[in-house]
């Protein structure tokens, strides 16, 4: 019966012992944590490595779309000043970030890997126009680095948009034989590069 | 005049003192809790975070005030002070160090010298009940109205424990008083003085060493009194909105806060006073300065007030909290009964002691 009454007391040793331990807590906008490597974050549209556009305008991502947050309207390209190497290119394209639910199905839609997902996720806005992310703001720039529709706000650090990882470079190979050997993409824009992708064609290592 | 000047000033200082103490006390709940858990804490305002609860308070102060619309205003204005202004009035009978002579004048470190100070701690801590009660029912919503029931019932219930626990500390005082009786027992300051010397030339002269039973059920009592884990289902923060104060907002929600933790002050404060010596405790008055070892008394008093706040904090963080069931069972069925046990059993021996046995 004393040993019932001791026993809830014991607790009082585990919470006086845990002061002591290691603390867990990542210390946020000073210390990062690693992200996985397919981590999903904010998106971007890519450009091949000339400058041009990767999206065709095809829509593909808006039909998938679960949440059906992808607006995108197409338009033929100019033949004297084309925008994408397609016919045509993407016009317009808006994503709501509000309604996005990063299951990341708009990149695996994308027949052009034109848009595909970085690691960035500091995303939060003041007032819900703003997370409407419109092309400007999608497009990476002619360096491949991603653009922020805020990119001026104090809030957003530039170290880590700059340094995004994803899919920026990709040059979509698509199992095109004249692609074999090339690099196909860099998991992060400062992080070097990938080893090429062992096409179709290639014999496999144990000879089969 | 003078007397009036410096009674300005004592409750001026008193006042400063409960909130500046509050301000570090709510700093070091957080703090104390999350290292409990393995976390850091509040760490960014000041120095360790340290400046945390002037932010909270500050934007509490310029958030907006919500009304209901079927509130009673007058109660509903009235509630958050009627539970400051006991918790305030509590601390100005409490004696937190040695009184000192500036010339003639002997100045004491409270604010008033009740005889009857026991008595006041337990009368203003009943009206705090008050503030609970009618903040439930004029904030014209039903939540509140039965957080405020529940509330009041659980006060009422610890509080019979809470004044059972007192009697024997006064029934021994007056046993080291040579057998005094009168209401002068119960003035704060003669308490403390009679807790001066020590037992047997080593042990402090603490009541709490001698009145261990008195003393548990003292803690047990005062935390359900200041309504704190784990007798927090007044409030339940993690189960319900927010018990009594649920209608409250801005600086009115500030006030419940602020009057809780000056009443856990206040419970450890009378505690140290009844079981630990108060303000006792080596002065070291022929090596240190005068002014040195006129503010060690000081010192002491608020060193052993805050090892019993954090004690406060660790049964927090450490015990789940009660169901009302087991809150009033255990209220009535344990606490009262044992209070009442040892206030018998040691009436008895303790008249025994003094007067001999009826038969002999």
């Amino acid at each position: 019966m004393f040993d019932d009454f001791l026993k809830p007391l014991a607790g009082f040793k585990v919470t006086f012992s845990q002061m002591f331990k290691r603390r867990v807590t990542t210390q946020y906008p000073e210390q990062k944590r690693v992200k996985p490597q397919r981590f999903h974050g904010r998106h971007v549209l890519n450009r091949y490595p000339d400058g041009m556009e990767k999206c065709i305008g095809c829509e593909l991502c808006a039909g998938v779309c679960p949440a059906r947050c992808i607006y995108v309207r197409g338009e033929d390209n100019d033949p004297e000043e084309p925008v994408s190497p397609g016919e045509r290119f993407g016009f317009v394209y808006d994503i709501n970030m509000l309604r996005c639910i990063f299951c990341g199905l708009c990149v695996e839609a994308c027949p052009t890997e034109a848009i595909t997902m970085t690691q960035l996720f500091e995303i939060s806005v003041t007032n819900r126009g703003d997370a409407i992310y419109d092309k400007k703001a999608l497009l990476v720039g002619e360096d491949g680095t991603p653009n922020h529709p805020l990119g001026d706000s104090p809030f957003i650090a530039i170290e880590e948009l700059q340094a995004a990882d994803g899919w920026m470079r990709a040059t979509a190979s698509a199992g095109r034989s004249a692609y074999e050997g090339v690099v196909a993409w860099t998991p992060s824009a400062g992080a070097g590069l990938r080893p090429a992708e062992i096409g179709q064609s290639t014999p496999s290592e144990d000879g089969a | 005049m003078d007397t009036f000047i410096e009674a300005a000033i004592k409750v001026v200082a008193v006042f400063a003192l409960l909130v500046l103490n509050t301000l570090l006390l709510v700093w070091a709940e957080r703090k104390i809790v999350a290292d409990m858990q393995n976390r850091i804490g509040p760490n960014r305002a000041g120095p360790f975070g340290i400046l945390i609860t002037l932010a909270d308070g500050l934007k509490l102060f310029l958030k907006e005030h919500i009304t209901p619309r079927r509130a009673e205003l007058g109660t509903y204005l009235a509630a958050p002070a009627m539970a400051l202004l006991p918790a305030l009035l509590i601390f100005l009978v409490i004696p937190i160090g040695r009184p000192f002579h500036i010339g003639d004048r002997l100045i004491t470190m409270q604010a008033t010298d009740l005889n009857v100070a026991v008595l006041f701690v337990l009368a203003i801590s009943s009206i705090a009940v008050y503030a609970i009660v009618l903040a439930g029912w004029s904030s014209g919503s039903k939540y509140p109205l039965l957080a405020g029931v529940r509330a009041t019932a659980q006060a009422i219930s610890y509080e019979t424990a809470m004044a059972l626990a007192i009697v024997p500390v006064i029934v021994f005082a007056s046993t080291q008083a040579g057998g005094e009786a009168g209401t002068g027992l119960m003035s704060l300051s003669r308490i403390v003085e009679l807790q001066s010397g020590s037992f047997g030339g080593f042990l402090p002269a603490w009541f709490g060493i001698a009145l261990i039973p008195s003393f548990a059920i003292f803690a047990i009592a005062g935390i359900a009194e200041t309504n704190r884990a784990p007798f927090d289902l007044v409030e339940a923060e993690q189960e319900l909105v927010g018990g009594f104060h649920t209608e409250y907002s801005s600086i009115r929600f500030a006030l419940f806060f602020l009057a809780e933790y000056i009443n856990m002050f206040n419970i450890s404060a009378i505690a140290v006073i009844l079981f630990f010596g108060g303000w006792n405790g080596p002065t070291f008055d022929s090596v240190l300065p005068a002014f040195v070892s006129g503010l060690l008394p000081v010192a002491w008093f608020m060193i052993k007030t805050w090892v019993l706040l954090f004690g406060f904090i660790w049964i927090r963080a450490t015990l789940p909290r009660l169901r009302y069931d087991q809150l009033m069972q255990f209220g009535w069925k344990r606490l009262i009964p044992a209070a009442l046990v040892w206030l018998v059993l040691f009436v008895v021996v303790t008249g025994f002691k003094s007067f001999g046995a009826p038969w002999s």
